[in-house]
């Protein structure tokens, strides 16, 4: 296999405060005059690449994820060759083709046919392959019927997709794109995918930087995490999205602290004092996606000895609606006594089937399988965050107006029904 | 300077083509004088000239008559100047695309030198026609005229590539040049022929590239003066010198022009 891109050690600087060094050339001459040799005040720097090293082989989709302004867009400018390293080697390998923003090149005044020929040229398309593809370009963005007016008067929409039907179809050996899905509706986000995803099957390489996790997980065959200009995870795409999400959640605390909670009911021998959400790694988690595996911890505190409890739970949705209500006393689980003092125990979620929402839950500790809860009561004392993931695998964002919950599913459609599906999908 | 520069170029030539195309375009596309403002321009100068350095002023021009004399110059120099000006803001108006893809950065100033010719071509259309008015017999020498429209081609883009460079990292450059322009058109031989100076400003005189280049031009032209043959050697040296210069300081801040532009 190919190596397509050869990141080494690649580090970016900027300068910040223009202002402070001359930006005027008579300012330049006046201090030149005033003091020849003194240098110019040392700027303030800011690195948005540190060391940065990897390695992509021909052929793979790399996803590229990290917060804003942790350096994703200048490690895209370096390799497209739009800035240059401060330090450190990049080596690409093949025809790159960038794309940075959508219409780029676009020229106002002239028509859309102009600009179709203008841009593929800007992007390194020869005018013959232009021309070749021009049907094709045109029936991918649906402009036909503006091919001739100025681009001026185009909607922001038509001017996107124009843009990323041009860029679909380049055929460069490695194609560099920055978020550029993030703007459009439903319906074009969905052409750019599978124009991606067509491209995955052509052999290319692609680097793709995106916020849209369920895509990124569809598409790439691996993920790079930047943060703070550095790489700080490299692995696959399922593995490294989770450990990124989990971060925005650690603004809040991981464990939901009980024991101050006032409205509750119950004698209170044996009272929650903690519940808290662990990852299958073992590590705390605020944040679970639709699907995941992941253990919820409950911790108590028994004044006495408590004997033969059940704990549990009741879950509901936002709107109040109650989704499950479960128990040590639904498993036919018997404690015999619970010692005093603190203590905890688990409940491990195989799958979480349910859609991505935010649900509540009520806690209590009862005396056997008693209707009332006699120890402890809580209701609605701590929430899980269930996020989108790619629950069946189609790229498809669902989040709760597809329901409250879901299962693994397959559809089977016969054969008869399927032909002509994929001369339907060219036609869109 | 390696070789890589330029196999750049040439691979990149037809997005040259474009670039110029799309300023010609937008040049001509909606202004309602359109090609008519390449010929304004050097006409209306070429007329207040006449009016005043050559007829209240009484310059000599050689022999012939004035309103060609100078117009036979205003022609290049409209070219020239234009292309100095927007050439030089090229790097800065463009910054869009400087940021956002790659392309060898000096094709935008290449383009503006290369859209202008056509601008060149409609004046040099009317001044074929004034020729033919003024009953003007062009000689051998008509041939020579295309090596000096070379000339100032080159140091044109030699300047513009200097001028765009320098114009990215210090911004007032672009004030500074209608300032430079203006002075350079009255230390070329435009109002007065070269023949108007003294013997010690005429030495002086090799210094200004642009001043052999369209003495030639208009020697060539206008058969009934004598070619000054080492004042255009030495433009011509010069010119290709400020090639080299322009050339490697563009290379030389090429790198950092999508940082600061």
């Amino acid at each position: 296999m190919s190596e397509a891109i050869a990141v080494e050690k690649l580090s970016k600087r900027f300068i910040l405060g223009a202002l402070q060094r001359d930006t005027m050339l008579r300012e330049r001459l006046i201090s030149l005059l005033r003091a020849p040799f003194r240098p110019q005040p040392a700027p303030n720097v800011l690195w948005a690449l540190s060391d940065v090293s990897f390695r992509v082989d021909a052929g793979e989709v790399v996803g590229i994820i990290g917060r804003n302004g942790a350096g994703k867009s200048t490690l895209l400018k370096v390799l497209s060759k739009i800035t240059y390293p401060t330090s450190g080697k990049v080596h690409v390998d093949g025809r790159v083709a960038s794309l940075l923003e959508v219409g780029t090149g676009f020229h106002e005044e002239l028509t859309g046919r102009e600009n179709i020929y203008l841009n593929g040229s800007i992007l390194g398309m020869k005018h013959e392959d232009v021309a070749a593809k021009l049907d094709s370009i045109v029936n991918f963005a649906g402009v036909a019927q503006f091919l001739d007016t100025p681009i001026k008067r185009y909607s922001t929409g038509m001017r996107l997709r124009l843009g990323f039907a041009v860029a679909a179809h380049l055929d460069p050996d490695v194609l560099v794109v920055d978020e550029v899905l993030a703007v459009g509706d439903a319906g074009f986000q969905r052409k750019c995918l599978n124009a991606m995803e067509g491209l995955r099957t052509g052999g290319r390489t692609v680097l793709f930087v995106s916020h849209n996790m369920a895509a990124v997980e569809n598409l790439c065959t691996r993920c790079l995490w930047i943060d703070s200009g550095q790489v700080r995870m490299d692995g696959s795409p399922r593995e490294v999205i989770e450990a990124y999400m989990n971060t925005f959640a650690n603004a809040r605390e991981t464990m939901a602290d009980l024991r101050s909670v006032k409205n509750r009911r119950g004698s209170g021998e044996i009272r929650y004092t903690g519940m808290e959400y662990i990852s299958s790694a073992g590590e705390p988690i605020n944040v679970v996606r639709s699907g995941d595996a992941f253990t919820i911890r409950f911790h108590y505190h028994a004044e006495k000895p408590i004997v033969f409890p059940s704990f549990g739970l009741r879950l509901y949705t936002e709107m109040g609606a109650l989704v499950t209500d479960t128990s040590t006393w639904h498993h036919a689980i018997e404690i015999p006594v619970v010692p005093p003092g603190d203590g905890y125990l688990d409940l491990q979620v195989d799958f979480l089937n349910l859609l991505p929402a935010r649900y509540y839950f009520s806690l209590w500790i009862t005396e056997g399988g008693a209707a009332t809860p006699v120890y402890d009561n809580v209701e609605h004392c701590a929430q899980l965050d269930v996020e989108l993931s790619n629950i069946y695998s189609s790229g498809r964002l669902l989040d709760s107006r597809s329901g409250i919950v879901y299962f693994p599913q397959r559809w089977q459609i016969p054969e008869p029904l399927l032909v002509g599906a994929a001369d339907k999908e060219e036609a869109k | 300077m390696n070789s890589e520069w330029f196999v750049e170029f040439w691979r990149y030539r037809e997005l040259l083509y474009f670039l110029a195309w799309r300023d010609v375009k937008v040049r001509y596309k909606q202004a309602a004088l359109g090609a008519s403002w390449a010929v304004i321009q050097p006409l209306l100068t070429m007329v207040i000239f006449t009016l005043f350095f050559g007829g209240l002023a009484r310059v000599p021009s050689d022999g012939i008559p004035y309103p060609l004399f100078s117009f036979c110059a205003l022609v290049p120099w409209t070219y020239f100047s234009t292309i100095l000006g927007h050439a030089g803001n090229s790097l800065v108006s463009n910054a869009q695309l400087i940021t956002k893809v790659y392309f060898p950065r000096v094709l935008l100033p290449a383009a503006t030198v290369l859209s202008g010719l056509v601008d060149f071509l409609v004046g040099g259309v009317f001044l074929a026609l004034m020729m033919i008015y003024y009953h003007v017999r062009p000689g051998w020498s008509l041939l020579l005229a295309p090596l000096f429209v070379v000339g100032m081609v080159v140091l044109a883009f030699s300047a513009s590539m200097f001028l765009a460079a320098l114009n990215v990292r210090y911004r007032d450059v672009k004030y500074a040049l209608p300032f430079l322009v203006q002075i350079w058109l009255f230390v070329t031989p435009i109002i007065y022929p070269i023949t108007f100076l003294t013997p010690k400003m005429r030495r002086l005189m090799v210094f200004n590239p642009m001043a052999g280049l369209l003495e030639g031009f208009r020697s060539s032209l206008l058969a009934t003066r004598r070619m000054d043959w080492r004042l255009a050697g030495i433009s011509a040296a010069l010119t290709l010198i400020l090639l080299v210069i322009g050339a490697l300081y563009f290379r030389k801040t090429e790198k950092t022009f999508a940082d600061i532009v």
